[in-house]
């Protein structure tokens, strides 16, 4: 099994459409990964389905940078 | 040969693989038919148009339904391709976010009341009336896409619910006025799926869990499956059916009472 931190830079790719090197721990969705607010809703819900978990929007608001997803779904996630 | 073979149907709604319009879109396509899409705005059309292209469709249009002109404007674009319509796929619902989870009375308001219904039900007939010349002599066929909210209470669900019934209301006044045009209106009530626009409802999980421990067929369904309703709905299969509103959602509408 992949780690998290690979399995949630892969969703992140395919999501986005970025170029895997630009997906840093630091890199945040919207400035340096381009993302709208379509493509954010999106990425939460693809991330809610590859850890099995929910990811309320209050904590969906508040994140955002690949790190602050990997601490979050190794602290909520079932799948993990 | 599959069913929808040269029909030519505009697909109104879709903004991302997840949508329940790309379900549709690609049942549709896998049948045989030719399609168009709208895009809601310029931030969309990007998605739209790659989605289209998917489908072997080069014709997208700029629509926001709350726009008349827009409306109308649809039709007039598709004049340069099509010299006729067969369907029209409605897809296309709105709320504010802040409306959908809580106490009903708290958090609805006259704005947001009349904008869930401008946008969910309202939409579907300006769509009609402004296709409507186009569908003649071509046994068309409306689709929209409801859900059991609007018979039912649903928790956080709220304002949709009225629009929701307001939509299905409108699906069979809609059918008793194109009838005799031979053009028939049906929606398809699905289940809960994840879609950007679920992604609005408070607790949207928590919903999928309860119809999948609950449901006759224990599961979920998918935007293949009501896909595939909504293409027998538009093709000729389905000639003798208008004003339904039809299920696909695991049987839970028919269930009374589980004792989990």
């Amino acid at each position: 099994m992949s780690s998290i931190q690979e399995r949630v830079k892969k969703i992140v790719i395919e999501n986005l459409g970025a170029k895997e090197e630009d997906v840093t721990n630091e890199a945040s969705f919207v400035d340096d990964l381009g993302a709208d607010s379509l493509d954010t809703v999106e990425l939460v819900l693809s991330l809610e389905e590859e850890f099995d978990c929910e990811i309320p929007d209050d904590v969906a608001d508040n994140i955002t940078t690949v790190q602050q997803v990997i601490d979050y779904i190794s602290q909520n996630a079932k799948g993990s | 040969m599959g069913f929808l073979t040269d029909k030519k149907i505009l697909i109104v709604g879709l903004a991302s693989n997840r949508s329940i319009a790309w379900g549709i879109a690609q049942a549709m396509k896998r049948e045989g038919a030719e399609l168009a899409f709208t895009y809601q705005n310029e931030k969309l059309r990007d998605r739209v148009e790659k989605l289209a292209s998917e489908c072997g469709s080069e014709i997208t249009v700029p629509c926001d339904v709350s726009s008349d002109e827009e409306i109308e404007a649809v039709f007039d674009h598709l004049d340069d391709y099509w010299d006729h319509v067969d369907g029209i796929v409605h897809s296309v619902a709105f709320a504010p976010r802040d409306e959908l989870g809580g106490d009903y009375l708290d958090v609805v308001t006259r704005e947001g009341f009349n904008i869930a219904h401008e946008i969910s039900s309202y939409s579907f007939a300006a769509l009609a009336k402004a296709g409507r010349n186009k569908m003649q002599g071509r046994n068309a066929s409306l689709i929209t896409l409801s859900y059991l909210g609007a018979e039912r209470t649903i928790q956080n669900y709220n304002v949709m619910g009225p629009a929701k019934a307001s939509l299905e209301a409108n699906v069979r006044y809609m059918a008793q006025a194109l009838g005799p045009e031979n053009i028939r209106v049906n929606a398809v009530s699905a289940g809960p799926i994840r879609t950007l626009a679920a992604a609005g409802i408070s607790n949207f999980k928590r919903m999928m869990d309860h119809v999948e421990n609950v449901a006759p067929l224990r599961r979920n369904i998918t935007t293949e499956e009501v896909g595939n309703m909504a293409a027998f709905l538009c093709s000729d299969l389905a000639s003798g059916v208008t004003g339904e509103i039809v299920y696909v959602d695991a049987g839970f509408n028919t269930i009374g009472m589980t004792l989990a």
